[in-house]
């Protein structure tokens, strides 16, 4: 994308688009990578309503992965994820195969 | 029609306040300013104005409301002193980083330490690159004058920054003076209604304010920044144009009193120019030419009116009632030399004074004029600082 000069953005800073977040990909800035096990999965949401960075995706109400695009590699839905289910696991991100 | 009214310069600050009567007034109490806000406290409780007064617990808060409120939309006034200015300092930078044209008068005082309530001009002189434009009042006229004058220039949409209208504590806050005022409707018409570009409380065009600003765009704001203050030279003058229409007193970016042939000129801000137009009235009668370089807008600078009000001068002694500690003089000392580097070789002679209120008085400028006229020709030191007033 081109960056545009001074004379052609808003004065102050003022972002013009709402909800622009969409369109800025935060993925690369993640170390660890949650991976979502979707047969230890009970779609509690607790991580769906804890991701700081809404990168849990949803269809009819149950997740059905994880939006890498945005994913900071925070932990939170590890975290959040019941002990006894455990379905998202925290790996380094080199260490993952894509 | 004009109404002529004694009041004290504070009082004279909060009379253009009612007149204006902004959405939203953010308060804390420091002296020198104290009384101002005081004043208009009271038109908001006998019911004069319709402005939402906001009592915070620190100035920290009364800028941040101020921005707060300007970023609403809403017009936005609060006024402060010294260290309640200090406590501001980051959202001071904000306020014009978000290009928010509030308008606030400082009444000037010392900042501590050690403490002291009195006048001189650390204060302002101190936040002069924060990005507001700063309007430096010799008089309670002055101050009523520039406090409506300073809502046009902030909201023109070719500059978009807040608005200092500065006067000296106690020399002008709480001293009574004769001073004519617009009559309301006059002063209503002349301020009109404010209508933002962006409003935080806009849901059908939402926007997002004081965003993280990196690497890629943060300097390209600050570039607006600096186009902002320039385009704010022209319109300070034409508002000044303007309100001499409607007054009968015109204000530019300076005002040179009898500089056009001047030998000898002074440069100050402030209530100091009073007294100097009195030493340079005596001194005129007997012969002498000698004049006064008034700044009455230190930021933008005005390049063009010292050079046009210097430029006969074969001395020039700069008084600075603030220090910049550990630099070549004080801080218009050095921009005199800045902007008259190049241009001649005129004699310039910086004088410190007035710290933390000490008087200065008709002898003391007599006798700069004096001492001007045994140093022209010769080359001071750029480092070099008389002090006014000051035991030896």
């Amino acid at each position: 994308m081109r960056e545009k000069s001074w004379r052609e953005i808003p004065i102050g800073g003022i972002i013009e688009d709402a909800g622009n977040a969409e369109t800025y990909e935060t993925g690369s800035w993640r170390t660890y990578r949650p991976i979502w096990d979707p047969e230890k999965c009970i779609h509690c949401l607790a991580c769906w309503i804890a991701c700081p960075d809404s990168a849990i995706l949803l269809e009819d109400g149950k997740m059905i992965g994880i939006d890498y695009a945005h994913c900071k590699g925070c932990g939170i839905c590890a975290f959040e994820c019941p002990d006894k289910i455990s379905a998202i696991e925290m790996k380094i991100e080199t260490d993952v195969n894509d | 029609m004009a109404r002529r009214l004694t009041l004290t310069g504070n009082d004279a600050a909060a009379e253009a306040m009612r007149q204006i009567d902004p959405d939203v007034v953010t308060c804390f109490p420091i002296t020198p300013q104290t009384e101002l806000m005081h004043k208009f406290a009271e038109f908001v409780a006998d019911g004069d104005v319709k402005a939402e007064m906001v009592l915070v617990e620190s100035e920290h808060s009364a800028m941040s409301a101020a921005v707060g409120a300007a970023s609403a939309g809403a017009r936005v006034m609060t006024a402060t002193s010294a260290n309640g200015l200090a406590l501001m300092w980051e959202i001071v930078y904000i306020a014009a980083s978000n290009r928010l044209p509030i308008v606030m008068p400082v009444v000037n005082r010392a900042l501590s330490g050690p403490i002291n309530i009195h006048c001189d001009h650390s204060d302002t002189m101190g936040c002069r690159d924060t990005g507001w434009i700063q309007l430096y009042s010799e008089n309670a006229q002055e101050v009523y004058d520039n406090v409506l004058q300073g809502i046009l220039i902030a909201e023109n949409p070719e500059v978009l920054l807040p608005v200092m209208v500065t006067f000296d504590g106690f020399i002008i806050s709480h001293t009574v003076e004769v001073l004519d005022a617009l009559d309301d409707k006059d002063a209503r018409d002349w301020v009109g209604d404010y209508k933002s570009t962006y409003s935080l409380l806009n849901t059908d065009e939402p926007a997002t304010f004081g965003p993280l600003d990196l690497q890629d765009y943060y300097f390209e704001h600050k570039r607006q920044q600096i186009e902002g203050m320039n385009n704010a030279t022209g319109v300070i003058k034409s508002v000044g144009e303007a309100y001499g229409k409607l007054s009968g007193r015109a204000y530019g970016m300076t005002e040179n009193y009898m500089t056009d042939d001047a030998d000898y000129v002074v440069v100050a801000l402030g209530s100091t120019c009073g007294t100097a137009k009195v030493v340079v009235d005596e001194m005129r009668a007997e012969g002498k030419r000698v004049g006064l370089l008034k700044i009455r807008s230190f930021r933008p600078f005005p390049h063009a009116e010292i050079l046009a009000g210097l430029a006969s001068a074969k001395a020039v002694g700069v008084l600075d009632r603030s220090v910049s500690f550990g630099a070549p003089g004080g801080p218009v000392h050095k921009e005199i030399l800045a902007a008259l580097s190049g241009t001649g070789d005129a004699t310039v002679v910086n004088y410190l004074y007035g710290l933390g209120g000490r008087d200065i008085s008709l002898d003391h400028i007599r006798t700069v004029f004096e001492e001007l006229e045994t140093l022209a020709g010769k080359t001071i030191p750029a480092d070099e600082v008389r002090f006014i007033g000051l035991r030896g």
